[in-house]
């Protein structure tokens, strides 16, 4: 199937998106690891990891756009998958601490023996193996929307139920999170951790490799997104977002692809989660909060929902002009996002990418006739 | 025996007090200040001669002078053997006229002192004359203070005391302190297995958890017969007991539930009406108890005497202001996404950040004090539950706020419209109803009624610019439960949500319970994609 799509599948903007993706990212390692510091051309480090954090929001916004974009699907709780992916990650780089904790043990995180606790919580063993934790990042979140979904696509709970669902999802797994007894370090969540896979994580190298791990992660997302939504069961996807009871009436089992969908979105997620947490040094349990996920939405809203470059350039923009206005006016960021979320809904409807789309069509129906391209796909 | 021989001296005692105290004070004064200071180097034996005396000499000051002797604070100088009670101040002392309560000296050392000693027998002797003095006091305040503290040292060198008052005694609330006050002090003394059991009864009548206590510790060292009977009172009041913890779980509950009824009553009818989740309702409860912190200022600088009122005038501007918004935002940015309500949820959601930081931005982000007027502070005691009035007006308000609202859309004619238009919003548009009109109509109606819910939820809560967003996951939780375009399903939701929240509490913790609620929500939309109270015909199918 990539074999087939990477010969004809792939349209021009997914070739731009990985090309860009990479000479960006690419870019910036060399000017960071290149140039002596102090040098005009370097670049610093802190740009690598604001970037990489960027990325994994990308793959994020991603995940979202699969189901929200090609199913139809708005969930307001994908910060969850998120986190969990994340707290997953947190929990493999917190074994890896070892004796070098404020504490000097060298099983028990900080927090734990600081709450007095004796030995490790079964949900923590296993942990200490990066192949497991890596297997983890994917399963739990995995196995939750799997569950999640079981219950709530069969029972035909659609619509703005479904968001509200999700939505009342995280915010329970806020809560629990926020419990010292849970096991998760309660509010101030996992944090100084010290290297991953014997990398100190205050090299810039491991940076830069964090950084060209989650272009990797987020070009491997975006094939895997682009390959599904492709193929047919992409088109089932779209038509049972567009109608469907039809689609159902068609013999389809509509469930089931959304399950399948929603379960692929949360692992997607999780991965996601997995990369931002070294790169920003800390995973609490704020991540669920429901506020986030509703931004993750508007991230995909921005850059186009249904187009997956989109949603991924949408995550960038907006969390670029996040980093300059929480510096420059704290004050009017929330102006500036409320009144994107209004401002996009309203005006464009399609994002940035269906804008352009759109300009283009226009233009090329302002041609004469004889240049009009065939009526495809 | 020894407590015995202790009361046949207080009961003559107490009727001496009474008779005295008809004296007149002048006469009175010389003799009192030769029995103070006659205590000086008395042994003990003699000491308790002088404290009955001080008892019946019918002074005033003979109660702070006992008192200051059971806690030892009642010294005499050395120098001249003046009796004076000693207050410690920065390792000094300040000493204090037994008789007039003038201070005497400051920063006197302590080697010019010598503290009048009491051993415990002597203490046991003068609290009994003390709670004796006080329970015949003539403030029943006083009085009921007195009968209370009995109750809870339970001491039976107080019967007699105890029994006289009881007799004595015309108010009936205190009477019934001093009888269960009495039973105590019975079954800690060697009376008899008769009046023991009289006195099961009584404490069994009171049946709190300081009567528990009380009767668990007599059944530990009764025998036979009335260990079974202190037993069985045990397990009746036990049961009383979780009567009353239900009963107060319930009273939170309905509380909370009210609250949760408030906030989400004015999301049910624009959800139901429009199909449209508005995400910037709970800020319009914020910009409701926004206006009650402004009438409250401009009442406070210009017409203190109207504070009483402030929450009657913040109700209509309250329902303005934040019904004003709505209507804004329904005409400016719903009105073009009908037929999308995943993108108005989003748009909605961006108006409520952009009103929150509004409000920061002008009232700051910390917290707003609002007053509580007179008539909704304070609480007062039903059986064992304590109910404080503002919980109660808030409970009161919400069914009234439900009440009307259920009238509105039953009984006007903008009602049966707004019910037309949730029942069959294209049919409704062919017999000629505007259903645009009645979209902005409910929008604003609905945000008015969070309006007004922020005036009460002011009184309970925090008022910052996260008001709201404290409610809208709770308030949508009830909507979804109780069903959508159903009133009754809302208030059956938000207090079924409350009262399981509270009795879920004890065993879960707060935090943990609302999580359990979060998750038998999610649970029950599976079952019940539609809520408790669905509605049924076409428009399920939209």
């Amino acid at each position: 199937m990539i074999g087939r799509l990477i010969r004809g599948g792939f349209d021009r903007t997914s070739w731009i998106f990985l090309t860009v993706l990479f000479g960006v990212t690419l870019g910036v390692a060399i000017l960071n690891l290149g140039p002596e510091p102090g040098s005009t051309m370097h670049l610093s480090t802190f740009v690598v990891s604001v970037l990489g954090k960027y990325l994994t929001y990308a793959l994020l916004a991603i995940s979202v756009d699969l189901v929200w974009g090609y199913c139809g699907v708005l969930s307001l709780g994908h910060g969850a998958f998120f986190a969990l992916g994340g707290y997953a990650m947190g929990m493999h780089l917190m074994r890896e601490i070892g004796p070098r904790g404020v504490y000097g043990n060298p099983i028990l995180p900080d927090f734990m023996v600081f709450l007095d606790w004796q030995e490790l919580p079964w949900f923590w063993l296993g942990f200490d193996m990066f192949w497991f934790a890596a297997l983890m990042v994917i399963v739990v979140p995995g196995v939750l929307a799997f569950i999640f979904g079981w219950f709530a696509f069969r029972s035909r709970v659609t619509g703005v139920y479904l968001s509200i669902i999700t939505q009342a999802l995280t915010y329970a797994l806020m809560l629990a999170f926020f419990r010292n007894d849970m096991g998760f370090g309660g509010n101030n969540g996992l944090t100084d951790f010290k290297d991953i896979l014997g990398f100190s994580l205050q090299s810039d190298a491991t940076r830069v490799g964090l950084l060209i791990a989650s272009a990797v992660a987020l070009a491997i997302g975006f094939m895997i997104s682009k390959a599904v939504t492709a193929s047919k069961l992409g088109k089932v996807l779209i038509a049972v977002r567009d109608a469907e009871h039809r689609t159902r009436f068609l013999g389809y089992r509509a469930e089931n692809y959304k399950l399948m969908i929603w379960t692929l979105s949360a692992c997607i997620a999780g991965v996601a989660g997995a990369l931002y947490v070294p790169q920003v040094g800390i995973i609490n349990p704020s991540e669920f909060a429901p506020a986030n996920s509703i931004e993750i939405v508007i991230w995909v809203a921005i850059g186009g929902r249904g187009t997956l470059a989109g949603a991924a350039l949408g995550a960038v923009l907006v969390n670029f002009g996040k980093t300059i206005f929480t510096g420059l006016f704290p004050e009017f960021w929330l102006f500036m996002l409320g009144g994107m979320f209004v401002l996009v809904t309203l005006f464009l409807p399609k994002g940035i990418i269906g804008f352009f789309v759109n300009l283009k069509e226009k233009w090329r129906a302002s041609r004469p006739p004889q240049s009009m391209p065939q009526e495809g796909d | 025996m020894q407590k015995l021989v202790k009361s046949f001296f207080i009961v003559p005692a107490l009727w001496t007090i009474l008779w005295i105290a008809s004296f007149s004070a002048v006469q009175a004064q010389d003799g009192f200040s030769q029995k103070v200071d006659a205590m000086v180097g008395a042994n003990f034996t003699e000491l308790t001669v002088q404290i009955d005396a001080l008892a019946t000499s019918g002074n005033a000051r003979a109660l702070p002078i006992l008192e200051a002797l059971s806690i030892g604070r009642l010294y005499y100088r050395k120098t001249d053997k003046k009796v004076v009670i000693a207050e410690k101040v920065k390792r000094k002392y300040r000493l204090l006229d037994p008789i007039s309560g003038d201070v005497l000296a400051e920063g006197v050392s302590k080697r010019k002192l010598k503290k009048i000693r009491v051993n415990n027998k002597l203490r046991r002797a003068l609290r009994a004359t003390m709670g004796a003095m006080t329970l015949l006091s003539s403030d029943p305040e006083t009085r009921l203070k007195a009968a209370q503290s009995v109750f809870k040292s339970g001491d039976a060198a107080a019967l007699p005391t105890l029994e006289a008052a009881i007799v004595k005694e015309t108010d009936p609330d205190i009477r019934t302190v001093l009888r269960q006050a009495h039973a105590v002090a019975i079954l800690n003394s060697t009376r008899s297995d008769d009046d023991k059991r009289a006195a099961f009864a009584i404490l069994e009548e009171r049946g709190d958890r300081d009567a528990l206590s009380v009767v668990t510790a007599a059944a530990r060292t009764a025998t036979g017969d009335l260990k079974l009977l202190a037993d069985e009172t045990v397990t009746t009041i036990e049961e009383t007991l979780e009567l009353w913890n239900a009963a107060q779980n319930i009273w939170y509950g309905l509380s909370l539930g009210s609250v949760l009824l408030l906030a989400a009553i004015g999301l049910a009818i624009t959800f139901g009406v429009m199909g449209v989740i508005n995400m910037a309702h709970g800020e319009m409860v914020m910009l409701g108890a926004y206006t009650t912190f402004m009438v409250q200022d401009v009442i406070r600088n210009h017409a203190p005497e109207l504070f009483d009122a402030s929450l009657a005038i913040a109700l209509p501007l309250a329902f303005l202001v934040a019904g004003g918004v709505g209507v804004a935002i329904e005409r400016g940015v719903i009105r073009f996404l009908y037929g999308r309500p995943l993108e108005t949820l989003l748009a909605t959601w961006g108006l409520s950040l952009v009103l929150q930081q509004t409000v920061r931005s002008i009232f700051g982000p910390t917290n707003r004090e609002v007053g509580t007027p007179e008539f909704m502070s304070g609480a007062f005691q039903l059986g064992q539950l304590t109910i404080t009035y503002n919980r109660l007006w808030i409970l009161a308000f919400a069914l009234v706020v439900m009440v009307a609202l259920m009238l509105l859309l039953k009984y006007t004619p903008m009602g049966l419209q707004m019910r037309a238009v949730t029942q069959n919003r294209k049919m409704a548009g062919a017999m000629g109803i505007r259903t645009n009109w009645v979209d902005a109509a409910t929008f604003g109606l609905g945000s008015g009624i969070a309006g007004i819910a922020g005036v009460a939820l002011s009184q309970i809560d925090n008022v910052s610019p996260n008001l709201g967003q404290t409610y809208i996951i709770d308030s949508f939780m009830v909507v979804v439960f109780g069903g959508v375009g159903n009133l009754w399903g809302t208030l059956v939701g938000a207090m079924t949500l409350g009262i399981a929240n509270k009795f879920l509490e004890p065993f879960a913790g707060a935090v943990l319970a609302k999580v359990f609620v979060l998750i038998f929500i999610i649970l029950f939309i599976q079952k019940r994609p539609r809520g408790l109270f669905a509605l049924k015909g076409r428009a399920v199918e939209s």
